[in-house]
């Protein structure tokens, strides 16, 4: 059952990210370009997504996950050195490639070699990357 | 296209309601890079990591279906592997290190109103963007 609604879950994520045009690198880079011609989609597709999520969280309010178990804790008030070199480190790749992990894999089967490149390279950085955030800050993270 | 920021609405609802029906039903948070990144260190085992690898059949089979349907999708990646390397690299440990990347920090953190998210979000956005002037408009190397 957790299977089937994660896999349902990841497939509309999938359908969202190619319809939203977020798997087309151009359109990525082309939000981040604000000097060249910039593209103003990805604003409405972090605004559309957010909307259904702020209501999700509302209803998390006093309640269970429909399966069992509990929901995620309030986000970790602490920022901490790791969200900040972590996040600059991200947003390089981002803007080098326009790809972030969602859109590299929903967009593996049609993303040809550098695809597949890109994704076995995001899989050695994340293989490296608990050694690293222990080494520059030893204190536990939240989401 | 005029009508590509509909699209963005659209598919950004579909990715919103994605990231609902995960939280309201399973109760995690959608975020790509945990999920992915949960299997690649090995922290997540037995059913959590079962739970993992069917997000992301649905993650690659759902597009993968609509795109054959639509007649083909272009990504318009770089065709410099070796940019695509160090981008990949970056992407990884970057989103490991931050714990969250655009879905996460972005989608799942911004609407709980994290501070953590807006604060990554702010810092991935600027770094993205700075790194897009400098390599397109400086060094005309992407």
């Amino acid at each position: 059952m957790r299977a089937l609604f994660a896999f349902l879950a990841g497939g509309i994520f999938g359908a969202g990210l190619l319809i939203s045009g977020m798997t087309d690198t151009r359109k990525v880079q082309g939000w981040l370009d604000i000097f060249g011609d910039w593209d103003p989609t990805l604003a409405f597709v972090m605004g559309g997504a957010i909307l259904p999520m702020a209501v999700a969280w509302r209803i998390t309010q006093n309640r269970t996950p429909a399966l069992g178990g509990l929901f995620p804790p309030p986000p970790e008030p602490r920022l901490g050195r790791n969200l900040v070199i972590g996040s600059v480190l991200f947003g390089m790749g981002w803007g080098l490639s326009g790809l972030c992990p969602g859109p590299s894999i929903a967009s593996l089967s049609f993303g040809g070699i550098g695809g597949g490149v890109f994704v076995l390279a995001m899989v050695a950085g994340m293989m490296a990357a608990p050694a690293l955030r222990a080494r520059l800050d030893p204190a536990p993270k939240g989401a | 296209m005029q009508a590509d920021w509909i699209w963005g609405l659209a598919g950004g609802g579909l990715i919103g309601i994605a990231a609902a029906l995960y939280l309201l039903v399973n109760g995690r948070i959608m975020g790509a890079s945990g999920i992915i990144g949960g299997l690649a260190d090995g922290s997540a085992k037995g059913s959590a990591a079962t739970e993992r690898w069917a997000f992301l059949a649905g993650l690659f089979g759902v597009p993968t279906i609509i795109a054959l349907l639509m007649g083909g999708s272009e990504t318009h990646l770089t065709g410099n592997l070796a940019v695509v390397i160090v981008a990949g690299l970056l992407v990884g440990v970057g989103t490991r290190i931050a714990n969250g990347c655009t879905s996460g920090h972005g989608v799942c953190g911004i609407s709980r109103l994290s501070l953590r998210g807006m604060v990554a979000t702010v810092f991935y956005i600027g770094a993205g963007g700075l790194t897009v002037v400098v390599f397109r408009h400086l060094l005309g190397a992407i």
